[in-house]
């Protein structure tokens, strides 16, 4: 096994302090790992003259004795949702082939001024719709994590973020960045067997985020221990005067919250999330994180969010009409291909025809139609009104309670190619998720066990809105309890 | 509730998608499927209720009203299919 690529972001920051290797030779890890298992098809454009350039400086940085950043020459895959300047930025669209931003996401802004090291753009589904990452122009990403009784049968990774999810479980980055609109980071981290948060509404900027559904979409982060995302997260969040709903709050020392200590806390456990027909182990993992935190000091009360049932529904208004909003913009004129028509409107139509796959067609086109002229208000107006109702249900709950545990996810990994004739049933992966992401609260995904097959399964921490270091801090205590130790077979 | 092919057409026209007959049913009865989803809301009453529209406490900022950026033409024009003496190039509108 490849030592350099086993360590965790915090033991990679100790051994450079010690000066036990150097970032190039960690991202040379890295590199070599991306080649080993590029059949993961995790990246779609590889970068690794920017990441040894980027080590390079940084090495030479640590050298000098200079401030340093808090990743300081830690290499990190970007979901290519995140414009990176003069690297190709596709949302994993046709529609984007071959655009090449003039400028520099905030978030990888704050990352490289932080010292990260970019190994490459990551796969997802096709502008962020989708929970498999089989929507994606360029193919799919295969997830590292095998079934035991069926070896040769790919797994989705889960989606959007199924790229950044496959590389971090794979050991081809040491950390990601990921999107999350309705569970893009949580439910992909579950997948594949390692942590993901996704912050609150407003935490991290979203300029030059590839706009999905503007009011849900946030940037956050996988990594392989939750103590390796509040680092990440430290690095990327922030006030950010050119998005006009970025937050002009501190940003806390997450990783301090991770302090193992939550006695006097209580955790709430809504019982509207007990859904018909979930997974015998996955309600036994729930039942087990609920006495893990029992076994740390914490109090665990039952909450009622009664407005559950409709979280879907209503996000499957907001998210599509936003959608078909923001993706008027892509018209051929200012970027990607273009359909070679004389006529304007033949111009429009057919090059938005060709460089959109069927799920965003599918998206726009329910999105169009719920913000059509007589269909407004009986739609669009009455989800944002349902969506306050999910909100104020969050927050009767954390009257009562600090912070709530729920499973991630409601199956493990699934085949690549399952659920995909039925978009309601792919809709349903992301039931625990998307409440959360309608009511803007912190949300992290980590690993707590296995199903009958070996495959990962996630427990998630939902916290009150700015409260990510009480997300931290619990779910840095069931990693502790949880020892999950289990590595996908490629590693192996 | 079913969307017949005549709406799909429409909703295609309003989002500038060309689709040809055969894709359109195709697409109708998953629209169909995903309308009949999203229409269990109507069960909830919600007649006192503010529709939300942003889930942050923070106010739109006003900025200082002067110029931030600019000098940047070559830059927007970098990413398209056709750019000519500073400007977009598209097919003819005006006869």
């Amino acid at each position: 096994m490849n030592t350099l690529t086993n360590l965790t972001i915090d033991k990679a920051l100790d051994g450079l302090k010690n000066k036990e290797f150097t970032s190039v030779e960690l991202t040379q890890a890295h590199i070599d790992m991306m080649e080993k298992h590029n059949n993961l098809y995790a990246y779609i454009t590889e970068t690794p003259e920017i990441a040894l350039k980027q080590a390079k400086a940084s090495d030479e940085k640590r050298g000098t004795g200079n401030e340093i950043g808090i990743l300081e020459g830690i290499p990190l895959a970007i979901k290519d949702l995140f414009c990176t300047y003069d690297v190709q930025t596709t949302a994993s669209s046709r529609i984007l082939e071959g655009f090449k931003p003039k400028y520099e996401s905030t978030v990888t802004t704050n990352l490289f001024n932080n010292g990260a090291v970019m190994l490459g753009k990551t796969n997802m589904d096709e502008f962020a719709m989708g929970s498999s990452t089989t929507t994606s122009y360029y193919g799919n990403t295969i997830n590292p994590w095998r079934r035991k009784d069926d070896l040769n049968q790919d797994l989705v990774p889960g989606g959007s973020s199924g790229g950044s999810a496959s590389a971090v479980s794979a050991q081809l980055c040491m950390g990601a960045t990921g999107t999350d609109t309705g569970g893009s980071i949580r439910q992909p981290a579950s997948f594949c067997g390692i942590s993901g948060i996704k912050p609150t509404y407003g935490r991290c900027s979203r300029w030059g985020v590839i706009a999905f559904a503007s009011s849900l979409d946030q940037p956050g982060c996988f990594a392989r221990s939750v103590k390796d995302n509040a680092l990440i997260l430290q690095a990327m969040a922030g006030h950010d005067p050119k998005d006009s709903t970025s937050a002009n709050k501190p940003v806390p020392n997450f990783a301090a919250a991770i302090d193992g200590n939550i006695k006097g806390k209580t955790i709430g456990v809504p019982k509207e999330y007990r859904v018909d027909g979930m997974p015998e182990e996955i309600l036994k993992l729930w039942e087990q994180g609920i006495e893990w935190l029992h076994d740390a000091g914490a109090k665990t009360v039952e909450v009622s969010l009664p407005h559950t049932h409709y979280a879907l529904a209503t996000y499957y208004i907001i998210a599509p009409a936003e959608c078909s909003s923001n993706l008027a913009r892509y018209d051929g004129v200012r970027y990607g291909p273009r359909a070679d028509e004389s006529d304007l409107l033949d111009m429009y139509e057919i090059t938005r025809a060709q460089g959109f796959g069927d799920e965003v067609k599918r998206r726009i086109m329910i999105g169009t139609y719920v913000l059509s002229s007589g269909y407004y208000d009986a739609y669009y107006i009455k989800a944002q009104k349902v969506r306050r109702l999910i909100l104020q249900d969050f927050l009767k709950a954390f009257e009562t309670c600090d912070a709530l545990i729920t499973p991630t996810a409601p199956s493990a990994a699934f085949a690549i190619g399952e659920n995909e004739n039925d978009p309601i049933k792919m809709y349903l992966n992301d039931v625990f998720t998307v409440p959360a992401s309608l009511a803007g609260l912190p949300g992290m995904s980590l690993p707590a066990g296995v199903d009958p097959q070996g495959l990962p399964l996630g427990l998630q921490v939902i916290g009150r809105p700015w409260d990510e270091e009480t997300v931290f801090k619990v779910a840095g205590v069931i990693e502790n309890l949880a020892n999950f130790t289990a590595r996908p077979q490629i590693l192996l | 509730m079913s969307l017949s092919k005549e709406e799909v057409k429409k909703v295609a026209g309003l989002a500038r998608l060309r689709m040809n007959d055969e894709e359109m049913e195709r697409l109708a009865p998953q629209l169909s499927n995903i309308i009949g989803f999203i229409e269990q809301l109507s069960e909830l009453d919600t007649d006192n209720v503010e529709p939300l529209a942003n889930v942050v406490d923070i106010t739109l900022p006003l900025r200082e009203d002067v110029v931030s950026d600019g000098n940047c033409g070559e830059e927007i024009l970098a990413n398209s299919q056709d750019a000519n003496q500073g400007y977009f190039v598209v097919p003819k509108v005006i006869e």
